[in-house]
């Protein structure tokens, strides 16, 4: 079927955006609510809570991306309704008013003045309300462009260059020129192949945005910290393993996720929603597969495209999560992870072009509801990134 | 299987290739393809090397440069043969 007419079976929410998914999240504002959210999501099935381990006396960009992250990931549109539960009103509402603004349900609830076991039985009725309304959504006939698709690459290896990573930049060769929204990150990760990555900018604007950019991360957060030559972390022991040797190697691999063609038309703050309409859009993240998964779903993105050389087993509990390997051992020992093998391109015996089409045919399934391996298998990495010590 | 290749490689610029088979032994005349133009090439490998390791095609000193998708991936510090299996080892990142 002609690619401009293909459809996806999605649920069209409140502000228009098209989800794949149809949770009823239990998002905790901060780290002492997530006993109270898991409490609701063990009582009222159809719900899922989001712990993770931040949300106190955080501070300026910190705080920032903190309250990016959990609005962004309560009006994500795989997320039907939404609950949040803070220890206190001020900062709970915010998050609830941040989520609102989609027209999505939403409510909060706070612990201070309440305790948890009275909180969690009025949220609980809360949740259950909703689920009987999110249960009740249909799903209706969607372009597939309306899909926001990210990537992000996770213990590569030399396979992720020669192959899966290819594999993802064919689709978006392929879709970003018909109207879908996509993203890459991944800043240090890009050391080696910079030059490449800043030359796929749309405009002279955005090339120096994404320079300054990566410039800044290798200056404030690599230089500022770093014990070593990385040599044990980027790399990774696993990327090492599977045969890359260095930063640039690997870089180099990462950046073939872009594809041949497209430009990126805007650098992302981490989070941040992409608001220059459709295209490729570079996000600032960190190269940890949770992290960089976690901004992604927050920035708006609905299913996610991992390519993986050794066999990252990453998942998110909002976002699906389909890999993607075209290394034949992972493969063979690894089979339960991976959604999409690619392998036959490094036997010659399927084309980059045959592959991309392949994952196209996967992002289309996975659309319509099929679970991906990293759904089946409970994978549900929720990590907010954290930009410094609290105060 | 005759025509499954042992080693790929990216650009014809490259001195590197990449081990794409399981229980690669020693002495092996690989089939080399380059994926840029699939054009064919031979060449030994003189270790038993990993999949997603790479092999030089070319003799390489210490203080060259090891090319990889026509790019520059890192500096040689431990001289290399044509046909020697190239890790960290013998390759350093020029960053970091």
């Amino acid at each position: 079927m002609n690619l401009k007419n293909r459809t996806i079976w999605g649920y069209r929410r409140e502000n228009g955006r098209v989800g794949v998914r149809n949770h009823v999240a239990i998002l905790p504002l901060d780290d002492i609510s997530n006993a109270a959210c898991e409490a609701v999501a063990a009582h009222i099935q159809g719900t899922i809570a989001l712990p993770h381990a931040y949300g106190r006396l955080q501070f300026g960009a910190d705080l920032d991306l903190h309250f990016r992250t959990m609005i962004g990931t309560g009006a994500n549109p795989n997320v039907a309704a939404c609950v949040v539960i803070g220890i206190e009103p001020g900062w709970t509402e915010k998050v609830v008013a941040g989520i609102a603004a989609t027209g999505k349900p939403v409510a909060g609830f706070w612990i201070e003045g309440n305790g948890d076991i009275a909180t969690v039985a009025a949220a609980s009725r809360k949740a259950k309300e909703f689920v009987h309304w999110a249960s009740e959504q249909v799903r209706v006939e969607c372009p597939l462009t309306d899909v926001w698709v990210a990537a992000k690459c996770g213990e590569s290896d030399t396979t992720t260059g020669l192959a899966s990573c290819p594999t993802v930049g064919n689709m978006y060769d392929k879709l970003v020129p018909l109207g879908l929204y996509g993203c890459f990150g991944e800043t240090s990760e890009l050391t080696g192949a910079e030059h490449l990555a800043a030359a796929r900018a749309a405009t002279p604007e955005i090339r120096e945005k994404f320079m300054k950019t990566w410039t800044a991360y290798q200056r404030d957060v690599i230089e500022a910290h770093k014990t070593s030559d990385l040599s044990d972390s980027q790399p990774t022991k696993g990327n090492i393993a599977g045969g890359l040797t260095t930063i640039e190697e690997k870089a180099l691999g990462n950046l073939e996720k872009i594809g041949k063609k497209v430009k990126y038309i805007d650098v992302l703050e981490p989070a941040e929603h992409p608001a220059r309409g459709a295209g490729l859009y570079f996000m600032d993240t960190s190269s940890a597969a949770a992290e960089c998964c976690t901004l992604q779903a927050a920035a708006g993105y609905v299913v996610h495209i991992f390519p993986t050389g050794q066999g990252n087993v990453i998942g998110n509990p909002i976002m699906p999560v389909i890999k993607v390997t075209g290394n034949p051992r992972t493969v063979r020992l690894m089979s339960e992870h991976i959604d999409v093998d690619v392998s036959g391109i490094v036997r010659r015996e399927l084309t980059i072009d045959q592959a991309g089409d392949l994952l196209i045919d996967t992002i289309v399934r996975t659309a319509n509801g099929r679970y991906t391996s990293a759904e089946a298998l409970g994978h549900r990495e929720f990590v907010m990134t954290k930009l410094y010590r609290s105060a | 299987m005759a025509n499954i290749p042992h080693l790929l490689i990216h650009d014809r610029r490259d001195n590197v290739g990449v081990v794409v088979v399981e229980g690669l032994t020693a002495g092996t005349d690989m089939l080399c393809v380059v994926t840029e133009d699939n054009s064919e090439l031979r060449s030994r490998c003189n270790q038993d090397v990993p999949i997603g390791h790479k092999v030089a095609l070319k003799d390489l000193a210490v203080g060259d440069t090891v090319i990889k998708y026509g790019e520059d991936i890192g500096r040689v510090v431990a001289p290399i043969r044509k046909g020697d299996h190239v890790h960290t080892h013998n390759l350093k990142t020029k960053r970091w």
